[in-house]
């Protein structure tokens, strides 16, 4: 997009409000209002959400942080409920019970516990029917709210409240579900991965494409949680960068199947890099671990490979 | 003008639906009451009606997708049947406590296990505390009729709560019967246009849906749930008399056969209500005085009516087509003596489940069982309150 324009970008009103009760340094908020900037001025939005931290510190009774309708029914469902949304714009508009200019979105947000897990198969069923919505997940990588429990998004031998690190322990077994891929053999409109650095433009741009292309879209969006990770929360953007200059979480969009890598880090970092930063691999740098570190690096390079393959690099 | 016609219990809640037009309908299939969205799916395919349907990939989603489109506004519902409701049951809390008025058209049929597809109450009854409005038929004239009666139920500012509207898996939902049909603008003008207050999909007017609630607020959100079901007996009986009005036929909380001067009634739900009738008519040939209380409507529970209509018998036997497994008796035989008890109506009140995973009941066992009262009545016997018919070997 050869319009992106920063200032431009971040001088448009927000439509998630201060005053939410979100962690400082969290990353879910940042990425979220960075979604909601891509909605063009002048349309409705309905928000969806799954049940979690978003859910439970943006709309406390009796106080909303939401400028746009919104909508939480549970933990499991937010693709089913954001679907009977938008079938229900079709059904008024056909009937002549809406205003005709009446342009609404629909956008649900969940965490990788409500995405990947239990809300997976709700996700499924909204993008095969192909409803015009974009599914955000915003992928902290556990089941923050409840207090860091692992998820099928946590990556291996992260320390969490459910795969503790211990004598007999290195953290969890297995390695991260890759939910961005599923949803690409779904064969939807546009799935894109992305998270947020310094200038905003590569989730801007993947928004803006994930809320206008018709038919059902998927963005996977990285969101560091400071609780959960263990690392300063004024670092939040630095972790950002190296997630995706380590290739661990790569940047790429797949637009009516083409698949695209839309960042490639000019020198490749080494995973330490971005595992050094977080508390919760603290132990992979205790001597003796050395080997894990190396298994984790093979796998970022096996999924790295894999990916720029599939993007005929 | 009525018209004459032979369906199906599911044929006439199809049909009923086609009439009513709703706006969006996800659904997914379970037997018994796959036919309904099959049969709303052939008529949107024909083009005689154009409700938007979603196939859904399961039931959790079914719920989940009929709250999100009734509170962007859009006049929705669904259907299922045992374990579909069972895994909807989170959903029904969430519709009701949003004060969606939805509806969902349930074909009873038994919880697994063992799984079986034959009709008892034990879906529905596994779903009465989760805030929706119960009406069950006996018949699949009732399963037209009380369907159109649910949507102006449910909307009414009064009330604002889902309303289940409940027929008994094959017995009536595959049976075919002479029913009485009514015309598509009649039913359309019975229930009237959808204009909900507050919706997502209001431009300029947003509204935030699901709250989180801390304890200084939950408690009223619950009470007021309360109050608005208190507030529905009224509506009920009002839409239940403007029906009998326009259609000529109905009742309110339940009908009351031959229990005028009876000293033994039978206090029963569903499509059994009608062998119990035949029994009746059986045995007031013969002379005993016999009568069926037969519940229409199970939630909001009318306590103090079923009390009043009981006052004068001298025993009464609550027929539950479910089990509780808590010892002693079905739903029913749980909610029927408190409401006895408090109006201090002391009569004898026998507990039988009976029916269960589609075990025939026959006018034999309904005789049976009014002998049985009488038994008890006449010769003062010593009785066991949590009683089983219809079983194959009794212990």
């Amino acid at each position: 997009m050869a319009g992106y324009n920063l200032k431009e970008v971040m001088s448009k009103p927000e439509r998630l409000a201060p005053g939410h009760r979100m962690c400082a340094g969290c990353g879910a908020t940042i990425g979220i209002r960075a979604v909601l900037r891509a909605l063009h001025e002048g349309d409705h939005a309905v928000i969806g959400n799954a049940t979690g931290c978003l859910e439970v510190s943006s709309f406390m009774y009796p106080y909303t942080a939401w400028e746009d309708s919104y909508i939480h029914n549970a933990f499991e469902n937010a693709g089913a409920t954001l679907s009977g949304v938008e079938t229900a714009y079709h059904a008024l508009k056909k009937r002549g019970r809406l205003p005709q200019d009446a342009n609404f979105k629909f956008i649900t947000f969940g965490g990788d516990g409500g995405t990947y897990d239990i809300g997976f198969q709700s996700l499924s069923g909204a993008m095969e029917r192909g409803h015009d919505m974009v599914y955000v997940c915003y992928d902290n990588g556990a089941y923050m709210n409840t207090g860091i429990q692992r998820s099928s998004a946590t990556p291996q031998f992260a320390d969490t409240t459910t795969t503790p690190v211990g004598k007999k322990s290195n953290g969890k077994i297995q390695t991260r579900k890759d939910l961005s891929a599923i949803i690409a053999e779904h064969h939807v409109p546009y799935v894109a991965q992305t998270t947020f650095t310094k200038d905003f433009k590569d989730i801007h741009i993947k928004s803006e494409k994930a809320i206008y292309t018709e038919g059902a879209a998927f963005l996977n969006m990285l969101a560091p949680c400071p609780r959960g990770w263990r690392y300063e929360t004024s670092e939040v953007m630095k972790i950002c960068q190296l997630a995706i200059d380590t290739c661990y979480w790569p940047m790429f969009e797949v637009d009516h199947g083409n698949w695209r890598l839309t960042y490639e880090p000019k020198k490749k970092l080494p995973i330490e890099d971005f595992l050094r930063e977080q508390g919760r691999f603290a132990h992979l740098f205790k001597p003796g671990n050395e080997e894990l570190i190396g298994q984790f690096q093979e796998e970022v390079d096996r999924r790295w490979e894999d990916l720029l393959y599939r993007c005929n690099k | 003008m009525s018209r004459k016609d032979r369906m199906s219990g599911n044929e006439a809640v199809a049909y009923a639906i086609r009439q009513v037009n709703p706006d969006v309908m996800p659904a997914f299939p379970i037997t018994p009451s796959t036919e309904i969205p099959q049969m709303v799916s052939t008529y949107i395919a024909n083009g005689e009606m154009d409700t938007e349907f979603i196939p859904v990939e399961s039931e959790h989603s079914s719920m989940s997708a009929t709250v999100g489109a009734e509170a962007a506004g859009a006049r929705s519902m669904t259907a299922t049947s045992s374990c579909g409701l069972a895994f909807m049951w989170e959903e029904l809390l969430v519709a009701a406590s949003n004060r969606l008025p939805l509806v969902l058209t349930l074909v009873n049929r038994t919880l697994s296990g063992p799984i079986n597809i034959n009709c008892d109450h034990s879906d529905g009854m596994g779903a009465r505390d989760t805030g929706w409005i119960q009406i069950y038929a006996e018949n699949n004239q009732e399963a037209y009729d009380n369907f159109i009666q649910a949507f102006p139920i449910a909307e009414d500012v009064r009330v604002h709560l889902p309303v289940m509207v409940c027929q008994d898996g094959f017995i009536t939902s595959h049976a075919v019967e002479n029913i009485l049909i009514e015309e598509d603008a009649d039913v359309k003008e019975f229930v009237g246009e959808y204009h909900p207050e507050e919706f997502l999909l209001n431009p300029g007017k947003p509204v935030a849906v699901g709250p989180y609630a801390v304890s200084a607020y939950s408690m009223e959100a619950k009470y007021n749930q309360e109050q608005a079901m208190i507030r529905s007996k009224e509506v009920i009986k009002e839409i239940a008399e403007k029906f009998r009005k326009k259609f000529g036929r109905g009742f309110d909380f339940f009908e009351e056969y031959r229990t005028e001067d009876a000293d033994y009634i039978m206090l029963i739900m569903g499509s059994a209500a009608g062998t119990a009738k035949q029994a009746v008519d059986d045995l007031r040939d013969k002379g005993m005085k016999v009568g069926v209380l037969k519940l229409r409507v199970f939630r909001p529970f009318p306590a103090d009516e079923i009390a009043e209509a009981l006052m004068k018998c001298k025993a009464v036997a609550i027929m539950d087509r479910c089990e509780s497994y808590n010892g002693c008796g079905g739903p029913l035989a749980s909610e029927v003596p408190a409401a006895l008890f408090r109006k201090k109506v002391l009569t004898e009140a026998v507990s039988y489940v009976y029916g269960l995973a589609g075990r025939d009941f026959t006018v034999e066992t309904a005789c049976g069982i009014f002998s049985e009262l009488e038994d008890i009545v006449m010769n003062n016997r010593q009785y066991e309150q949590h009683r089983y018919v219809g079983l194959r070997t009794r212990q």
